[in-house]
Parts: structure tokens; C-alpha cells; sequence
């Protein structure tokens, strides 16, 4: 098991080093660095200052080993707008887009997987099939739109939510969450619903699959002939078989999530990095934007990662070391 | 006299699908004494399964029991209501399914799945539905059982799941066992030991045993009775020596000649012509008449079931002499 | 919840004859009215945005014809210079919405649509070449495309627009590099499954030319889940572009898709004035509900594994 694991770790490093090569890659080779790096209003000799600092003149492989020391010591260059280290915009600006992403994805679980089972184990019933139909609205719905609505709806018809910005926060261990306080979490479930509503759907259709696949097999009819309640045969053995894929699939949707938080946060003013990203993109404050892809690839990675271990725990058969019998 | 351990008489079990009316057990009936085997043969689609799960309760939609009785001890089962079938399933009636490694689930340990058959129907600590998991793997030829039980499913051969899912049937000491082609997906080794401890499992133990199958060498070895079935139909019935020595269904000859260790080497091996009929659309009379060789007009319309001698049924206008 | 499933009734009877594939497909598509009900919307939406030019009541984008006076009227209103009537309101410009969103819909389908075939192509063409020709063209033609399905389309496409900038082409280019991967994999195991077969060894041995094995047979067989995939990808490229534009970072301004209509009338959602970012909002979901209804039925259709 620690074998995996740290070979898996291995892969994920691997992958990092590829993705900052690319990065570098587009910045350096491509553009033009100093072009993108530097701040627009700076006049000529504080570009070939900047050029120099920056090691143009040197090889580019030498660049890289430049740019990767400085990226691991956290230095991505200052961001013209704000004019303070790009990581550190970044990183400041990191909890609430994770508080948001995870809301998100917490809501789409606790909703999905129940629907999901529901609409499984009945599926001709009505309330089954109202679920599925709105699951294809689910996804088809715009993002954006459908937070346009929710404001419209909750915020200028009924007032009764906020319809933008985060609420009080509260610190823990150092970092700033708003769902503890009663302020934060009414301005954070428009949000979270609006972001959570995709993969809602997705989850109810997937977990529906699985559902209906599982109940065919013959260890759910062994079970009943056991004699076993219900209850069991769903909630132990029908869902730790179905888990296995939704997990999976929760694990990488997780990044996607985080991505889609970029609409979300315009929309709702939510203060945090996709915000910060789109800002960015507009006023070309690109140190901001090499900064933020970083950390995402980092963040994707290390998901990705997180996903395998938690698959290896939950099948058995996937672990090394339990190998099949002849 | 004491009662039969189980009596079926009539059932009926019909799937109301939207191409029809599908009459999967059509008048079945037979009984099964205490401590003895019965053998239940046909080919696939002849109901014999079907009947298996109706005993056991596990007919769902767009299935239903419309007729006949079921008595276990006496106790009639068609008019359950689903709290107790889960109590009786399990405990006094247990079923081995023929894929051992779907039948156990793929996720969860060996000892879960053993532990949790136990304390379905019994009140007890843990440890102690253990101890008897352990006794149960002992008594089905499994050495070592602790080891086997905190396993997956996977990490075994077929053989010893398939022991494993016997020991499963057995732990809560039932009166009865539905076996369904238990060793079809064996080696023939296998099977063999399997067949031969089932067999002593169930004359200690006084349990009954319903044997279901397609190969009628397998009843040879192992069945005092057999039921022969055919589109859901039981045609011929009565003590395995009787019927395997003396056939009177054509049906039941065809079957037996067409065993391969029957065959005279060189020929070409003797097969009932045809296939087996949809149960959706049988006809209105005997339902081998298109591949019987000694259909007569009279097999136009439906036989009956009759007492052919002691202790033999026959289902047929036109038996073998 | 059937736990014994009953034995499939056999049919009986003569078989059916062998009937052309696309017309199984169509009757069996016809069996679902609601797919049937989203054909017919998406043939609306077509036929309105071909038509937009001719029959929306006002050119939004001819300057001369709005009239500032007449911003921000909620529906039903009256135009004060002309007989006009503002069916669905205007907006900040004095812009007819009506109209607006029937140009909006051309543009929006436009960009969906061109972007989906050029994918589509460029997908049909790596997926072909990796299955065909196998060994390291294969391993890395999927290790990109692996890859880059590991990233969210909106996050590559993002990048790309604030590399590339502003513009039709550029969101075109956008839409087409997130999508592409899609394509080559669904084409690559569809055909990587026909190439086993034995009929195309067969078809080397002969030494017929690679092309003709190619064309003749390993596309063929690729189609079914192709059609699915693409009709799946022209909604998600219609819902991706209609949010890069709500983002500021698609369309110009003097192409707006139903995406920028809804960014420009964001601001004004507040103050009570919905409908300017409502209605377009409400075409732009019922076209896509419309194509992923009509892309679950064809998936239905078209997947082998639930064909009996």
C-alpha cells in the first residue's frame, strides 16, 4: 500500500515538472518574456534591468533551471496591478475559491447520491423520472445563466439571500472560511448551488447506472436469499460497489469544479482566485496569470493523486500485493 | 407418519411482461422428505430455477406466484408477507447460486459476508458468529479458516469460493438447500468433492436438498429423486433409479441419450431435434410435441399429470413402453 | 426492484428484413417524443437563426435604426418613434431583444457548429492515424490527448484567449483545441476494436492500400459513437462560448452571441430590468436542452451494448 503510494507520488512529481516545462515554454520561448513579464508603463532601461534579472541572455535551459529555483522559492514575479508578489495574490485569495468548490461539491454528493440510488431502485416511478429529467436540465443549463436566475429570483424578487460577495469570516488554523457564521453561509449558497448544480446532474446519472447495473448482479440477489434487510443489501452492498466510479469520478470533477468556480465567482463577486484570474486576463496582469496556472496544476495533481489512493482503498482488487488467486 | 420437509403442490409462477404472458413454472409439484435429495433436470428455460426462487420467495416484478401451495413443515409460504420471508430466507431455507465469484460480492471481505448471514437472523456478538462462520468453512473442507476469512473474494479459486458460499447456505443450519448448478462453473475435480460433500453434509445434518441441473450424470451420483422439467412443465418424476433405468417420458430418453458416456464410440452423438419453445408463445397442447418422435394426435391437447406407478408421475399420451 | 428477471421472450417468426441502418436509426428515434420534441425545437432554432437576417424586425446593429429614447423598455412595449413593438423589450441601446436574439442565435450557433466540424475533423483524422498505424504515433497522439482531458475545457480555453486575444477565429481556435481530444479517442477505440477483426488483416494481406482500409473500413464503424459524441460537443461548444463571452473574453462586441447579450444585461439585473439578460438567457437553454435531448436518444440508439 505505501508502495503505491509513493511510486503514485513519484508519477504526480513527474507530471508537475512536464506541466511547469510547458508553462515556462509558453512564457519564455514563445512570448515574449519580457513583453509579458514586465510591466507595460516601464520605459527602456528598466526593461533591460528586468531582462537581465530575468536571465535573458542566457540559455534557455539555463532559464528554466533560473525559473524553476524561483518558482519553488515561491518568487512569480509582481503583479503589475497590485504590485505585490503574484503568489501571494494568489495564495490569499486561494481559501475561498477551495471553501466554494468544496460547498460545492459537498451539496452535489449529499444531493446526488441519495437522487441517484432513488431514481435506481425505481425507475419507472414519477418522482424517478422527474429526477432524471431535470438532470438533463442540470447540465444543459448554463452555469451562468442559471446564477442570473437564482439572483433574480432569490435575491431582487424574494431578498432573501445576498446576491453577491462573501460573508463574515471566521478564522481556522489561520485561514478565513465564511460557512461557520450565519452571514457567510447565506452568502454562500447561491454560489455553491449555482456551481454545484452540473455536476449534480452528472452524479444523479451516474450513480442511476450504477444503481440499476448493480441490483442485476447476482451478489445483490445472494444477499437477499441470505435473508438480509434491505437496508444492508442497498447500503453496504449495492453502494460500495457503485462508490468505487462515483469516487472517481467525484475526485476528478473535482478540478473541474474549481475551473467552473471562475464563472461562478464573477457572477456572484465571490472574492477568489477565478475572479482574480478574469481580472487579470482583462487589465493583462500576466505575472497573475502564470502564477494562477501553477497552482492549479499543482492543485490538479495532487487530486489526481488523492483519487488513486482513495480508489485503491475502496476496491481491493486494484491493490498491488492482493493479486488475483490462479 | 411426519409431513414432507417441503410440499409443492401446483405452483404456478407467471411473468405478466408486455409480450405476454411468460408461464415459467406451470403446475409444479412435488415433495422433498427430510435429509433426502432431490434433483431437478432440464435444459435452460425449462423453469427449474424459476421454481427454485419461488420457493425462496425471490420473485419480483414482473413475476408472480398465481397458484398452488408451498408448505415448509407443514407452514404454508405463497401467503408470507415479505418481513417474513426475510426471516425464513436464509435460516430455514438457504440457496447456492451457480457463479461463485458473482454471487459473492466483489468489494467486501470474506468474513462480512459470512458474518452478516449469521446476525441477520441471530442476536449474537461478533466474535461468536465467527466461531460458527469458522465451524461452517471446517465442515465444507476449508483447512484454515481464518486466513480464508479476512480475504476478498478474488484471492480465491472458484472451487473454494464455491465452498465458501456452501458454508455461507450452511451456517445458520437450515432445513433446506436450493442448490442452482452449484458446480456448472467447476473443474470436474471439483465438482466432484463438492457433489460428494454435499451429499454427506446433508445425510448428517438431516437437511434437505434440491438439487438443480442440467446433466442428468450429476443426479445419477448424487439424487434419491429426480423431476425432469420442460417448458415449465414437470413431465416425468419419481426415484432416480427408476426413471434414469426405465425412462417413460420421450423427452427424459432423449436426454439420456444424448449423454456422451451413453454414446457408442464412432457414432455421432444422438440429439433431441429442435429447440426449446418460447415460453411466451407455447401452444395449446403438449409442449414437446414438435420434437417428439412419438407425437399422436392426441398430443394436440394438454396432458395432464398422472400416477404412472408408485411413487412415478408421468406428464404424457404417449409414454415409452 | 426485480430480482429474477424473467427469460426474454423469443421472437418467432421470420426475421425482419435487413433494413437500412439510418432508417433503424430514424424509427427508432421517433420512439421517444421527447427527443422528437427536441429535433423539432433545434429545427426551429435553425431555421430562425438562417433566417435572422430577413425576419427579425430590426437590424439590432444598424445604428440607424435604434433609437436611444426607447432603452430599456420591459416587453410589450410600444416603440415611441415608430409602430414598432418591443415584443420582448430592449435593451440599454434601445436594441430590440427579439431581434437581438435571433442575430444572437446565428452567431451563437455559427461559432458552435464550425468549431464541432473543424474538431470533429481534426479528431477523425489523429484518431484514425493512431489506431491504424499503432506503436509510438498512438502513445502520443493519447498521451496529449490524455492530458489535455485532464484539464477543464473552460481553463484551456481561457489561457488560449488571453494568449491569442479577442476575435471570432481565436474563440473558433479556442473551442476547436478543447475539443478535438474527444473526437480522437472515441474514433481511436472504435476503430482500434474493428482493426482486430479479422476482415482487415485480410484486407492487408491483399495489400490493399492502407487509405482504402482506412476509409472503407475502420471509419465506417466508427460513426455510430462519433454521431453521439459530436451532437454532445455542439451543445457543450454553444454552453462554453456563450460563457467565454459572458466572461468578456470572446466574442467582439459587434458579433454578440446570446452569451454577450446576457454579459450586457447582467448589470442591469438588480435594478429589476431582467429581461434583457432573461431572454436570451431562455434560447440559449432551449437550444442546448434541445441537442442534449436529442444526443441521449441517439446515444440510446447507437450504443451497442444496449442493443438486444
Amino acid at each position: 500500500m505505501l508502495a503505491y503510494a509513493i511510486r503514485r507520488l513519484g508519477q504526480s512529481a513527474f507530471v508537475l515538472v512536464v506541466m511547469s516545462f510547458l508553462v515556462f515554454i509558453g512564457v519564455f520561448a514563445i512570448g515574449n518574456p519580457v513583453e509579458l513579464l514586465v510591466n507595460p508603463q516601464a520605459d527602456q532601461e528598466e526593461r533591460d534591468r528586468a531582462a537581465a534579472a530575468l536571465g535573458l541572455d542566457q540559455p534557455l535551459a539555463a532559464q528554466y533551471g533560473t525559473f524553476l529555483k524561483r518558482a519553488a522559492s515561491g518568487d512569480l514575479g509582481r503583479s503589475f496591478v497590485y504590485n505585490v508578489p503574484a503568489i501571494r495574490l494568489i495564495l490569499e485569495r486561494l481559501p475561498a475559491t477551495m471553501e466554494l468548490a468544496l460547498a460545492a461539491t459537498l451539496l452535489a454528493v449529499l444531493m446526488g447520491i441519495p437522487l441517484g440510488l432513488y431514481a435506481g431502485l425505481k425507475p419507472d416511478s414519477p418522482f424517478a423520472r422527474g429526477i432524471m429529467a431535470g438532470s438533463i436540465l442540470g447540465f444543459s443549463l448554463p452555469t451562468f445563466w442559471v446564477g442570473l436566475v437564482l439572483i433574480m429570483v432569490f435575491s431582487v424578487q424574494l431578498g432573501w439571500l445576498p446576491p453577491n460577495g462573501r460573508g463574515e469570516t471566521v478564522d481556522v488554523l489561520g485561514v478565513p472560511v465564511s460557512f461557520l457564521t450565519r452571514d457567510g453561509l447565506a452568502h454562500l449558497l447561491m454560489p455553491a448551488l449555482n456551481l454545484a448544480l452540473f455536476k449534480l446532474s452528472l452524479l444523479v446519472r451516474l450513480t442511476r447506472a450504477g444503481t440499476r447495473e448493480a441490483v442485476l448482479q447476482d451478489y445483490v440477489k445472494f444477499a437477499r436469499a441470505k435473508g438480509l434487510p434491505m437496508r444492508r443489501v442497498i447500503g453496504v452492498h449495492v453502494l460500495k460497489n457503485i462508490l468505487v466510479p462515483i469516487v472517481t469520478v467525484i475526485g476528478l470533477e473535482l478540478g473541474s469544479v474549481i475551473a467552473f468556480a471562475i464563472v461562478t465567482e464573477s457572477i456572484f463577486a465571490w472574492p477568489g482566485t477565478g475572479k482574480l484570474l478574469i481580472d487579470s486576463i482583462n487589465q493583462l496582469d500576466r505575472p497573475v496569470i502564470v502564477a494562477y496556472l501553477l497552482v492549479i496544476v499543482t492543485i490538479f495533481i495532487a487530486i489526481n493523486f488523492l483519487v488513486d489512493v482513495v480508489y485503491s482503498v475502496l476496491d481491493p482488487r486494484v491493490r498491488p500485493g492482493t493479486a488475483a488467486a490462479h | 407418519m411426519t409431513s414432507p420437509l417441503l410440499e409443492v403442490d401446483g405452483l404456478r409462477m407467471h411473468f405478466f411482461t408486455r409480450a405476454g404472458v411468460v408461464k415459467a413454472v406451470d403446475d409444479v409439484s412435488f415433495t422433498l422428505e427430510r435429509g433426502r435429495v432431490l434433483g431437478l433436470v432440464g435444459e435452460s428455460g425449462s423453469g427449474k430455477s424459476m421454481t427454485g426462487y419461488s420457493i425462496l420467495g425471490l420473485v419480483d416484478a414482473p413475476g408472480r406466484i398465481v397458484a398452488g401451495r408451498i408448505l415448509l413443515d407443514g407452514r404454508e409460504l405463497t401467503t408470507l408477507d415479505a418481513a417474513a420471508w426475510r426471516r425464513l430466507r436464509g435460516d430455514r431455507i438457504a440457496m447456492i447460486f451457480q457463479d461463485p465469484m458473482m454471487t459473492l460480492n466483489p468489494v467486501l471481505r470474506i468474513d462480512t459476508q459470512m458474518v452478516e448471514a449469521v446476525r441477520a437472523h441471530h442476536a449474537v456478538s461478533r466474535e461468536s458468529a465467527l466461531a460458527r462462520c469458522r465451524e461452517a468453512l471446517v465442515r465444507v473442507g476449508i483447512p484454515a479458516p481464518d486466513e480464508r476469512l479476512r480475504g476478498y473474494p478474488h484471492q480465491f479459486s472458484g472451487g473454494m469460493r464455491q465452498r465458501v458460499a456452501i458454508a455461507i447456505a450452511l451456517v445458520n443450519k437450515p432445513d433446506l438447500i436450493i442448490a442452482d448448478e452449484p458446480t456448472t462453473a467447476l473443474d470436474v475435480t471439483i465438482q466432484g468433492q463438492i457433489l460428494f460433500e454435499m451429499q454427506r453434509l446433508c445425510s448428517e445434518s438431516g437437511t434437505g436438498l434440491i438439487w438443480i441441473t442440467h446433466d442428468l450424470s450429476v443426479i445419477a451420483g448424487l439424487a434419491d429423486d429426480v423431476c425432469v422439467m420442460y417448458a415449465g412443465r414437470i413431465v416425468e418424476s419419481g426415484s432416480v433409479d427408476d426413471v434414469l433405468e426405465r425412462p417413460l417420458h420421450p423427452y427424459t430418453r432423449g436426454l439420456l441419450d444424448s449423454l456422451p458416456s451413453r454414446n457408442v464410440p464412432g457414432r455421432p452423438l444422438a440429439q433431441i431435434p429442435g429447440m426449446t419453445p418460447s415460453l411466451a408463445n407455447l401452444g395449446p397442447g403438449c409442449a414437446f410435441q414438435q420434437r417428439c418422435n412419438r407425437a399422436a394426435a392426441a398430443c394436440a391437447a394438454a396432458p395432464e399429470r398422472r400416477v404412472a406407478a408408485p411413487g412415478r408421475t408421468l406428464r404424457c399420451f404417449n409414454p415409452l413402453p | 426492484m426485480g430480482v429474477v428477471a424473467g427469460p426474454a421472450p423469443v421472437a418467432s417468426g421470420p426475421a425482419a428484413d435487413v433494413e437500412s441502418p439510418w432508417r433503424r436509426v430514424a424509427s427508432e428515434f421517433v420512439r421517444s417524443r421527447l427527443a422528437v420534441a427536441g429535433l423539432a425545437l433545434l429545427a426551429i432554432a435553425v431555421v430562425l437563426a438562417l433566417a435572422a437576417p430577413w425576419i427579425s424586425p430590426q437590424n439590432p446593429y444598424d445604428l440607424a435604426q435604434l433609437d436611444v429614447m426607447d432603452s430599456k423598455l420591459p416587453p410589450g412595449s410600444a416603440a415611441s418613434s415608430t409602430s414598432r413593438t418591443y415584443w420582448l423589450g430592449t435593451d440599454d441601446q434601445g436594441r430590440d431583444m427579439l431581434s437581438g436574439i435571433l442575430y444572437g442565435l446565428r452567431i451563437s450557433l455559427t461559432v458552435g457548429v464550425t468549431s464541432t466540424v473543424i474538431a470533429l475533423a481534426i479528431g477523425l483524422a489523429l484518431g484514425l492515424t493512431a489506431a491504424y498505424f499503432g506503436g509510438w504515433a498512438d502513445a502520443a497522439i493519447m498521451r496529449l490527448a490524455d492530458i489535455q482531458l485532464s484539464f477543464p475545457s473552460i481553463l484551456i480555453a481561457l489561457i488560449l484567449l488571453a494568449i491569442l486575444g479577442q476575435g471570432v477565429d481565436k474563440i473558433i481556435v479556442a473551442l476547436v483545441t478543447v475539443q478535438w481530444a474527444y473526437y480522437a479517442r472515441t474514433v481511436r477505440s472504435a476503430a482500434m476494436v474493428e482493426r482486430q477483426k479479422e476482415y482487415v488483416e485480410a484486407a492487408r494481406a491483399l495489400a490493399l492500400s492502407r487509405m482504402r482500409i482506412v476509409l472503407r473500413h475502420l471509419l465506417p464503424n466508427c460513426l455510430p459513437p462519433l454521431i453521439v459524441v459530436a451532437t454532445v460537443q455542439v451543445a457543450h461548444a454553444i454552453s462554453l462560448e456563450a460563457t467565454l463571452s459572458f466572461l468578456g473574453l470572446g466574442l467582439p462586441i459587434t458579433e454578440p452571441s446570446l452569451g454577450l447579450l446576457i454579459a450586457n444585461g447582467y448589470q442591469y439585473l438588480l435594478s429589476g430590468k431582467y429581461w434583457i439578460s432573461f431572454y436570451p438567457g431562455v434560447a440559449l437553454l432551449l437550444t442546448i436542452v434541445a441537442i442534449n435531448l436529442v444526443a441521449d436518444q441517439l446515444r440510446d440508439i447507437l450504443n451497442p451494448r444496449l442493443r438486444k
